[in-house]
């Protein structure tokens, strides 16, 4: 069971008559690293949201490391050790960036190493200059690069991250994909993401959502080039 | 059986005057998201408007269902163009300030009319039913509280106002787009609740002695009955006030009438715990 | 940290040390009191309101809580160490249960702030209407809308004779206002006060990073009660009564107003604004021709529209930018790195 490091059977959100993710059974071994990828209004980040307790779940379960925690509160799943990050930021704006992510880190840490683990973040992100201002004056780079730490403060073996690199600059993705594969090394990740550039240098599997299921489940250079998957995406986008 | 159409009329007046006294602040409440804990004051003033009218020889129902509306109606809408129109969207803020003009209003009101008890009799006798005396105001005010739900749902349902009210209520950033005026419309509403804040005031002015600090009374009321309503404006003041009115009225009758009273607050705490997205926001979404 | 709580601990001692010797040579110790109760009950509200992000209308039913905890309790034990400590209790625990309610509920900001409106109305409308001699608790009857006067008033400690009054009563209550400002002081700057204000700053995110929201902000709530309700206590030993009306939202909006106008997420601002509102509440009391409601009214209305921060942090941060400029010139503009990009949010 140790080396799953989520699962779900089933899980079903309703919204009256929209069905925002339906029957949907996904599993993810430990220190993977998955991209969820589909076109708008695809129920990723309604699956997202019921894994991260954000949301209950109208039905199924959900498994971490063996645990069931579906219906759990969002502060519960977090304490087992899950870092999560939301598709709109959240962050402490009139807080310094120092100090959002002291908080992340006393959660897990006593006093002394929370201030160790802050430092250590704060270097890890190259946050350095900019650790006293607060995070309502910052960029919107610096704060995605921000929440990021705050992800990364609490040591988590699952990574949940809605839209990480969404609004970023070439320069600020790159960055962050070099963050994410470090943080990869310890934790297994869920990436929800659309800019195609940035799956393919990260990810090796990818799961397609349409209309509220798994469409499909395959490494990425076959996902890329399945029709069905393009026809899905021009069909809404183009 | 006589006792059965007693507290039946009862029952009714209770829920009527719960719909009048809440009016005003679901209007304003629900079009344009301001919470106007000033509403008791704008009733206490429909009162002494109704009473100073009065005095000065103007017949009672005149006094009540015009002049204090239209009175009232002008006070808040000087009061919107200085004070709320800076305020939209700052929904605590707006709570905040209208609290100090409700504190503003009676003491204005205490240097103009003084610190005493005033008020006007009943212009409706009483009568029997059978063994039980009742009072005739009430059914005056059933009719009103019926006649103004009525004109209410005719106004947003059938008329072209009503329609860019309803559209302003549920998207005020389409409404804005598509060329009504955000300014007019908010003038208008706070005239319209306030009028109605008035009207409420003078109507139920006969039933109380009326002190300048007489708006304490039925702000709590009005403000627990709009929130659990929820944010269907007629269906929703129709069913708190229902809900809360009998409550009310089943606890005055079988213990007394400050129990009755407590009960109400009670079950406006049990209830916004229980649905806190107010009774229509749970049971009929997306009706006006 | 641990070094400049210390000095906190210093400057704040020192400070209520000046203010009690130089006061009462300005104004009468008397009025001098209840305005250090008032500065007490408002620091309750701007600790839970102004840190800790709860919107609280009824913060005036902990004060009126703990003033009727006290004055029953003195007349059924014939003195007040222990009534002292119940005023302290009493709301606490009543706001830990109201709370639990509430936040466990995930109620929004407006309906925290009906429930605790409400909730103010159901007390004083139901202790105003025990005036039968019917309702009592031990030997301490109610008495409704005509209070409970009559109670043993404070005492030295374990001597029920020795009555504290008059200049004493005062240093008392100026010296507990010191020590509840020091404790303030200490609990923001704990991990749990810091906690606390990130919660204030996105709830959201607080609860994502593993933090119980709920039960935190029940503990905020609870202790904001509490020293609610010390005030309280120390208010029916000032005025030798306890009425309904303290329970009223009258009162109620007066504290919120002194947090207003004082400057909220300030620690000194609520005690300023309600010692100098009340002051001047004072002053006009002693004239006819304006009413007292009036002004207060029209301060709030003003302060929302034109300073929403409140005095305290306006100053403050005109002194830092004086103090500043005068002693670091440039320095503003070396600390801010320039930023050309505008801030983008997606959402
Ligand atoms: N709270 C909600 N209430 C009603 N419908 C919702 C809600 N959240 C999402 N939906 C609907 O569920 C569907 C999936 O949305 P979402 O999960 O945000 O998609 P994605 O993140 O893939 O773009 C959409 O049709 C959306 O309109
Ligand atoms: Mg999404």
């Amino acid at each position: 069971m140790d080396d799953v490091a989520l699962e779900t059977y089933g899980l079903t959100m309703r919204f009256g008559g929209v069905i925002a993710a339906n029957r949907v059974d996904f599993r993810l071994r430990a220190l993977e690293l998955r991209c969820l990828i589909g076109p708008n209004g695809a129920g990723k980040s309604t699956f997202f949201r019921c894994i991260t307790g954000l949301q209950r779940p109208t039905e199924g379960e959900v498994y971490m490391r063996g645990i069931e925690t579906t219906g759990w509160m969002p502060h519960r799943i977090a304490s087992l050790g899950v870092g999560i990050k939301t598709q709109t930021p959240n962050v402490m704006d009139s807080l310094s960036v120092h100090e959002n992510i002291w908080l992340a880190a006393r959660r897990f840490h006593d006093l002394r190493e929370a201030d160790r683990k802050t430092q250590e973040i704060i270097e890890l992100l190259a946050l350095g200059e900019i650790a006293r201002d607060d995070l309502g004056r910052l960029a919107h780079g610096e704060r995605q690069r921000v929440e990021l730490g705050l992800v990364a403060a609490g040591d988590p073996w699952l990574i949940l991250l809605d839209e990480p690199a969404a609004g970023l600059s070439a320069g600020d993705i790159e960055r962050m994909t070099g963050t994410i594969r470090e943080l990869n090394s310890r934790a297994a990740l869920i990436i929800v993401e659309h800019d195609m550039q940035f799956i393919r240098s990260i990810a090796e599997t990818v799961t397609v959502f349409h209309q509220g299921k798994v469409l499909m489940e395959d490494h990425v250079d076959r996902v890329m080039s399945d029709p069905v998957v393009r026809n899905v995406y021009l069909g809404k986008k183009a | 059986m006589d006792l059965y159409a007693v507290v039946l009329v009862e029952m009714l007046y209770g829920v009527a005057s719960l719909v009048l006294i809440s009016a005003g602040l679901a209007v304003v409440f629900g079009m344009i998201k301001v919470i106007n804990l000033a509403h008791g004051e704008f009733m206490m003033m429909g009162g002494y408007a109704t009473i100073t009218a009065v005095n000065l020889g103007v017949n009672v129902f005149v006094a009540m269902l015009v002049i204090a509306p239209v009175a009232v109606g002008l006070i808040g809408l000087v009061v919107e163009r200085l004070v709320i129109r800076h305020l939209y969207g700052r929904l605590v803020d707006t709570m905040l300030a209208t609290w100090g003009l409700s504190l503003f209003f009676i003491g204005l009101v205490t240097m103009v009319f003084g610190n005493t008890t005033t008020g006007i009799s009943t212009p409706i006798p009483g009568f029997a039913i059978g063994d039980y005396q009742v009072n005739g105001y009430n059914f005056f005010i059933i009719l009103v509280s019926a006649s103004l739900l009525v004109v209410m749902l005719s106004v947003l349902k059938g008329t072209r106002s009503g329609l860019i009210a309803r559209g302003t209520m549920q998207r005020p950033d389409m409404a804005a787009a598509l060329g009504y005026n955000p300014d007019r419309i908010n003038m208008a509403t706070f005239f319209c609740g306030s009028a109605l804040s008035g009207l409420a005031g003078a109507v139920l002015a006969p039933l109380v002695g009326l002190v300048p600090t007489s708006g304490g009374a039925y702000i709590a009321k009005a403000f627990i009955t709009v929130i659990a309503g929820g944010p269907s404006l007629i269906a929703g003041l129709l069913s708190s006030a229902s809900l809360f009115g009998a409550v009310n009225q089943i606890f005055t009758f079988a213990i007394s009438p400050v129990v009755g009273e407590v009960a109400l607050l009670v079950a406006a705490v049990v209830l916004l715990r229980v649905l806190p997205k107010g009774v229509t926001g749970t049971f009929f979404k997306g009706r006006p | 940290m641990p070094g400049s709580l210390t000095r906190d601990a210093i400057t704040i001692a020192l400070v209520t040390g000046v203010l009690v010797w130089v006061l009462p040579l300005i104004i009468g110790t008397y009025t001098l009191t209840v305005l250090v109760i008032y500065g007490m009950l408002a620091l309750s509200l701007g600790l839970i309101w102004g840190f800790g992000g709860i919107l609280c209308f009824g913060q005036a039913a902990f004060f009126g809580l703990g003033a009727y905890a006290y004055a029953i309790s003195a007349i059924n034990i014939g003195e007040s160490t222990l009534p002292m400590f119940l005023a302290v209790l009493v709301p606490a625990a009543f706001a830990a249960l109201l709370g639990a309610m509430m936040f466990y509920g995930r109620l929004g900001d407006v309906y925290l702030g009906v429930i605790t409106l409400v909730v103010t109305l159901i007390l004083f409308k139901t202790v105003n209407s025990t005036a039968g001699p019917q309702y009592a608790i031990g030997n301490a009857r109610l008495g409704g809308f005509n209070g409970i006067p009559g109670f043993p008033t404070l005492n030295v400690p374990g001597l029920p004779d020795a009555y504290i009054w008059g200049d004493g009563y005062f240093y008392v209550c100026a010296a507990l206002l010191g020590l509840v400002y020091m404790l303030v002081t200490a609990l923001l700057r704990s991990s749990f006060g810091r906690v606390a204000v990130g919660i204030r700053e996105n709830e959201t995110r607080m609860s994502l990073m593993g933090y119980d929201v709920r039960a935190r902000k029940t503990v905020m709530f609870a202790i904001g009660a509490a020293i609610a309700g010390l005030a309280g206590a120390l208010f029916a030993n000032w005025a030798e009564i306890v009425t309904p009306s303290l329970f009223s939202l009258g009162q109620s909006a007066e504290i919120i107003i002194w947090c207003i106008v004082g400057g909220l997420g300030t620690r000194l601002g609520p005690v300023l604004g309600a010692a100098g509102l009340a002051y001047l509440k004072f002053l006009l009391g002693q004239q006819a021709l304006i009413d007292n409601a009036l002004v207060t009214g029209l301060v709030l209305v003003l302060f929302v529209l034109f300073l929403p921060k409140g005095i305290v942090p306006a100053l403050s941060g005109l002194w830092n930018f004086g103090f500043v400029r005068w002693r670091l010139p440039g320095h503003i503009h070396q600390r801010r790195r320039p930023r050309g990009r505008e801030r983008t949010r997606n959402g």
